[in-house]
């Protein structure tokens, strides 16, 4: 996965959302459409244009108390608008690691 | 174990309110993240792909009982359990919230640890040989080195915003067990021809997407002289490194271009030219430093107890034995290693329970002192051999008795996707089928000493090039592939990996290294051959053949 930090031009080719990490406890956000964050990948804005993608970007941005380091991330839109992450490291960042946490006690 | 004295203390708890203050604004909005971005590496706090991410320095790999308990403490109350040994003798927790980040540093600081130069463009956590001071043959314990470079290089303004990260490792060893040859600077101690202990001094070592094996750049610098010649090299470096391209502004990359003859001819002409600046160490600085360091009252001992005649005949101890107990300097002692990988877990992870009850045992069995390896193990320094029965007992109940030193599940593995905002493909999963493939034991002490080394990305967290067997996970169309290197060492004979073939799919990654071990097994001459001295007497080639035949 190419480390979004490394993203420079914004350039879209499907359903997109802005996500960052919340700046108090760094837990993934989602930016929704109220011009506010969510830790639900299903309240996010969803957009489909690069104009739409650097807009939401730069309005999220913005708000740079809230969260930290935004950007735009690719999703799928499942039958019955159901919104999944993209590819395999939103997946991770939306459902946790893939691995068993458990260490022997 | 080092003590600290009050200016170590003041130091630190001036660090946290520093900090605290910080992070209130912070939160506040007073700062912005760039502007407190800076601030947050200098105290080791990175943010990753879940949450932030708090590494803490364990100063050259040595803990006392009460600042493991302390980690232990961090881990339960701030995080959710459990914490990462790191291939640099740190230890890190990957759920962290930026809010308590103060507190958490105060309590850490309340037993003399920090997180200071754990990240950013400064010099690092200085590392060692986690055996400093109870290997036997060692010229001296390295450890009293390691501390007054740290000393000298903590919170110093000229290193402080260096081109790019430092670090430095030192072994006073035969066999290096601290990686020097991949450190930026690498320091081995040794006597000269008139019985004088100094350092061979060698610099330009690293890994990332340019690896460098580290050369010798002086022979011999006397232990009075090390930190002006330090102070030498960094000077070059900071005046001629670059720091227009974050990919080129290592030490190694300046070394390369300018040629090693040229780069100690500079640090010669500006060691020269600096005089007497105030760094040379005389006796009482060096034996000031030196008294500040416990040892042991170790017993006289029998090299071989009773208790250690009885349980030969246990199978299970015997096996640990010979695979996780080493010769200590000291009759009747042992160091013992702890590992931390045992089948299927995440290497080099501990919970706050194992940290506790390791603590205990230390306590008991080892002078309250632990230490941490860079291969991302613990060792207990000091352990009786009449005590190794009933210490065996102990760290198998609690999983950390995993006869596999060294051995082909003893795989140092960075986070990869799962935790780093870095990374490319995923590291732990990976290590953690390789440990299934292998769990056998006798199959692993048939293989014999075999290092896998994995790292989730090009910057090579998980020293993939130094592996017996490395592996690089890359992306390739949005799926996770994975190149293979064999031949790489990270000791006295460093050297880094040859590609082995294509690179692979997820799915297909412990396939191809059962075959790499297959084709090793056939083709070595002898049961005493290691892989890593296989593939240097063939070269990669009839191993590639057998192993990529049918691919």
């Amino acid at each position: 996965m190419t480390s979004p930090l490394e993203q420079k031009k914004i350039r879209i080719t499907g359903p997109s959302v802005v996500t960052a990490n919340r700046t108090w406890d760094g837990a993934v956000v989602y930016r929704t459409a109220k011009q506010g964050w969510s830790t639900e990948l299903a309240d996010s804005a969803i957009v489909s244009t690069s104009d739409d993608a650097r807009a939401l970007l730069a309005e999220a941005t913005a708000d740079d108390v809230g969260a930290v380091g935004p950007y735009i991330a690719p999703v799928e839109l499942k039958d019955g608008g159901k919104v999944k992450p993209g590819n395999l490291r939103e997946h991770i960042r939306a459902k946790g690691v893939t691995i068993d946490l458990q260490v022997p006690a | 174990m080092y003590a600290y004295d009050e200016l170590d203390r003041t130091l630190i708890n001036e660090r946290v309110s520093e900090f605290r203050d910080q992070v209130k604004r912070r939160l506040s909005g007073e700062l912005t993240e760039d502007e407190f971005k800076i601030l947050r590496l200098q105290n080791g706090v990175y943010l990753q792909l879940h949450a932030y991410m708090f590494r803490v320095a364990i100063p050259y790999g040595t803990l006392s009982s009460k600042q493991l308990r302390r980690l232990a403490h961090v881990a339960r109350r701030y995080d959710r359990g459990y914490g990462h040994f790191t291939t640099r003798q740190n230890i890190q927790f990957n759920w962290i919230k930026l809010a308590e980040l103060p507190d958490a540093l105060a309590d850490l600081a309340e037993v003399g640890i920090h997180a200071m130069q754990t990240s950013g463009n400064n010099m690092r956590n200085v590392t060692s040989d986690q055996w400093a001071g109870v290997a036997p043959g060692e010229i001296e314990d390295p450890r009293i080195w390691s501390e007054i470079i740290r000393q000298h290089t903590t919170l110093h303004p000229e290193f402080s915003f260096l081109p790019r990260k430092f670090k430095i490792a030192i072994t006073a060893a035969e066999h290096d067990r601290a990686a020097i040859k991949i450190h930026d600077i690498g320091l081995r101690l040794h006597k000269n021809a008139d019985g004088e202990t100094g350092f061979e001094v060698l610099v330009g070592g690293g890994l990332g997407r340019t690896p460098f094996i580290a050369k010798t750049i002086k022979p011999f610098v006397s232990g009075r002289d090390i930190l002006s010649y330090i102070e030498a090299i960094l000077r070059v470096y900071n005046q001629y490194g670059r720091r227009d391209n974050i990919y080129k502004a290592r030490i190694k990359i300046l070394v390369h271009e300018l040629g090693i003859e040229k780069f100690a001819k500079e640090v010669d002409e500006e060691w020269k030219a600096m005089g007497d600046v105030g760094l040379t160490l005389d006796h009482t600085a060096i034996e000031e430093v030196r008294s500040r360091f416990s040892y042991p009252a170790y017993e006289k001992l029998p090299h071989m107890p009773d208790e250690l005649k009885q349980a030969a005949h246990d199978k299970l101890f015997e096996r640990w034995r010979k695979n996780s107990v080493s010769a200590h300097k000291v009759q009747g002692y042992s160091i013992v290693t702890l590992s931390l990988k045992p089948v299927g877990g995440p290497p080099g992870d501990a919970s706050a329970e194992q940290m506790d009850a390791v603590a205990d045992l230390a306590d008991k069995y080892s002078f309250g002192e632990i230490r941490v390896g860079h291969e991302q193990n613990l060792a207990l320094p000091h352990v009786a051999k009449r005590d190794l029965p009933v210490l065996f007992k102990a760290l198998d109940r609690l999983g950390l008795a995993t006869p596999n030193v060294n051995l082909v599940t003893d795989i140092i593995a960075c986070p990869g996707l799962d935790y780093c905002s870095l990374a490319n493909a995923r590291s732990i999963p990976i290590a953690q089928e390789l440990t299934r493939r292998f769990a056998n034991h006798d199959t692993a002490d048939l293989i014999g000493r075999l290092h896998i080394n994995i790292s989730g990305c090009i910057n090579a967290c998980g020293h993939h090039h130094v592996g017996h067997i490395g592996i690089l996970g890359v992306e390739k169309n949005g799926e996770e592939f994975y190149q293979i290197t064999i031949g790489g060492r990270a000791d006295e004979n460093a050297q880094l990996g040859t590609l082995i073939g294509p690179a692979v799919p997820y799915a297909e990654v412990a396939d191809v290294i059962e075959d790499i071990v297959e084709a090793y097994l056939a083709l070595r001459d002898r049961p005493e051959e290691l892989f890593v001295d296989t593939v240097k007497r063939l070269g990669v080639e009839p191993i590639r053949e057998r192993v990529y035949a049918t691919r």
